[in-house]
């Protein structure tokens, strides 16, 4: 569980980044951050692993304040992958980088190879064992860099932005690996502006603008509400701009619009028709 | 009129030389066209676009076969520095593509480069300015802006040459949705007002193809698939590789399969609402 008690962050000379944040996220959630660029996603992010430190506040995970603990400490707690992973590979082969972090961590060689060969095969990056990252393309870069990450086995997952550059086919093993980690206990957050995605599959959205976080809830609520996402540079997902604009209508107006489903959506809006 | 045209191009890279990227494509596309090249993750598009304006084979090297003519120019026959009159190419990350400490110095870059006179460089760099809408951020340097603004301004640096082919990969992916759309709407806006051919990579399908006049799909290093956006959006194929068919169309489709004609193919959910609220009863 992570809990968040009025945390602020300054970057010097600029201005905040981070304003009074309250959150709490518990373990097993799956939960995505949403909000424009610059309003304070992926610093709460880093606050979240250790690598910014908020000047004012607290940040606890399963009860014990983060403070006191360095970012290697907390990686094995909490995994980070980021937005342009670019900035995370540096390896001379996708396998050598997958075992970079569990090198570090002294697990045996045994571990290590089953470990690797495992996380390359889930993520479907098996047959780019021995490539250089660089030569893959920018989604399968961004396989490797969550690869790499989720070979520690962390509790708790962040994913800096991970649909982008990804089609949807992409997306699915995205989803079906979230789903696998969330069997086992793994706690997810994804930073994300892809509003049909998270719609579609995030049950818990956390709206943030301005350093703030302006709304929390299911998501079914929070991305049909134009006034929150208008707030903080996001727009309606399809089926909402869809439902608003029948439902405006008299021959609609009871339309009720159930998004989680496209063909429970069709079979609604046949009855209209 | 073909202002590209790629004859049986194939190609690998030299550090696995044995995969191929690109397998025998050929393809035509005509001046003041908007295209949309999708397809799935590791397909080839980047590295087919980097055929088109001389970076493969120069700066990538790797088994290449075939021919791309820009214009009437083979790229193999001339370096790349000579391309970049004709196509511009922008990426997703504006930062790696901007070095100078602020935008009118930005936008000078190239044009020094290739030795025009100061007084022709202020007057085309004022110009930009002012298609890009962006005069307010003249003197700043480009690491203070927003991501969006950076976007604009890898843009104008393009438009200072003046290209009439202007690619791009994926220029939306790390903006906001707003500022994605008005990105969008801008490369639009040279698509219809200033003529230029547009080339975009993207697999966010329902923010592109009200602007795209045709969609170009890859799979597996081959074009399956090329047409008019209406006609190529509707193929069961798009599904079956994997990309993200925009909802508009898959009720389309569904409504098709049920017997309803709707007047045209909804691009936008807005569409699809209006002839919904069209069909009788």
């Amino acid at each position: 569980m992570i809990e968040i008690y009025d945390v602020s962050f300054y970057y010097p000379n600029k201005n905040i980044a981070l304003k009074n944040i309250n959150l709490r996220i518990n373990s097993k959630e799956f939960v995505g951050i949403l909000g424009e660029n610059g309003a304070g996603k992926t610093t709460l992010a880093k606050c979240m692993n250790g690598l910014l430190r908020p000047q004012s506040g607290k940040i606890l995970i399963d009860g014990e304040d983060i403070s006191k603990y360095s970012v290697a400490q907390l990686s094995k707690k909490i995994g980070f992958v980021f937005q342009n992973s670019d900035h995370q590979i540096f390896a001379q082969s996708v396998e050598e980088e997958v075992k970079f972090g569990l090198k570090n961590f002294n697990f045996t060689k045994e571990e290590i190879h089953k470990r690797t060969e495992e996380i390359l095969k889930n993520l479907n990056l098996f047959q780019y064992r021995n490539t250089i990252p660089f030569d893959l393309s920018g989604g399968e870069k961004k396989r490797v860099a969550l690869a790499s990450v989720l070979c520690l086995n962390p509790d708790i997952l962040i994913l800096d932005e991970p649909t982008i550059g990804q089609d949807s086919q992409q997306k699915k093993y995205l989803i079906n690996l979230i789903d696998d980690l969330r069997d086992q206990g793994k706690t997810i957050i994804i930073i994300t502006h892809d509003i049909e995605f998270a719609s579609e599959y995030i049950p818990r959205i956390i709206v943030m603008g301005n350093g703030r976080i302006i709304a929390d809830g299911p998501s079914n609520i929070i991305t049909n509400n134009e006034f929150i996402l208008e707030r903080t540079n996001l727009i309606l997902p399809q089926l909402s701009v869809l439902t608003k604009i029948l439902k405006s209508s008299d021959k609609f107006k009871d339309f009720n619009g159930d998004q989680t489903d496209i063909l429970n959506y069709y079979n609604e809006l046949r009855r209209y028709i | 009129m073909e202002i590209i045209n790629i004859k049986n191009l194939s190609f690998a890279y030299s550090s696995n030389p044995t995969k191929m990227i690109l397998k025998d494509i050929n393809l035509k596309i005509n001046r003041g066209e908007f295209i949309l090249l999708c397809g799935p993750t590791g397909c080839g598009k980047t590295t087919l676009i980097e055929c088109l304006n001389g970076l493969i084979p120069h700066f990538h090297s790797g088994i290449f076969e075939g021919h791309v003519i820009i214009g009437d120019k083979d790229t193999r026959d001339y370096p790349v520095h000579e391309f970049s009159k004709y196509v511009g190419l922008l990426f997703q990350n504006p930062e790696n593509q901007l070095v100078s400490m602020n935008v009118e110095k930005e936008l000078s870059f190239a044009l020094e480069n290739f030795g025009i006179n100061p007084i022709e460089i202020k007057a085309r760099v004022n110009d930009v300015l002012k298609i890009m809408n962006i005069e307010n951020i003249r003197y700043k340097a480009p690491y203070d802006l927003s991501g969006g603004q950076q976007q604009k301004v890898a843009i104008a640096s393009i438009l200072t040459l003046d290209p009439e082919i202007i690619i791009f990969d994926e220029p939306t992916s790390n903006l906001d949705p707003v500022g994605a759309m008005k990105i969008l709407a801008l490369i639009s806006d040279l698509n219809k007002r200033y003529k230029k051919t547009i080339i975009l990579i993207e697999h966010r399908l329902e923010m592109v193809l009200r602007y795209a006049t045709k969609i170009i799909v890859m799979n597996d290093g081959k074009i399956i698939s090329k047409g008019k956006t209406e006609e190529i959006i509707i193929e069961d194929i798009l599904e079956k590789i994997g990309l993200r068919i925009p909802k508009s169309v898959i009720l389309y489709k569904l409504l098709k399969k049920d017997g309803y004609n709707l007047e045209n193919i909804p691009l936008t959910p807005e569409d699809l609402a209006n002839y919904l609220l069209k069909l009788g009863g």
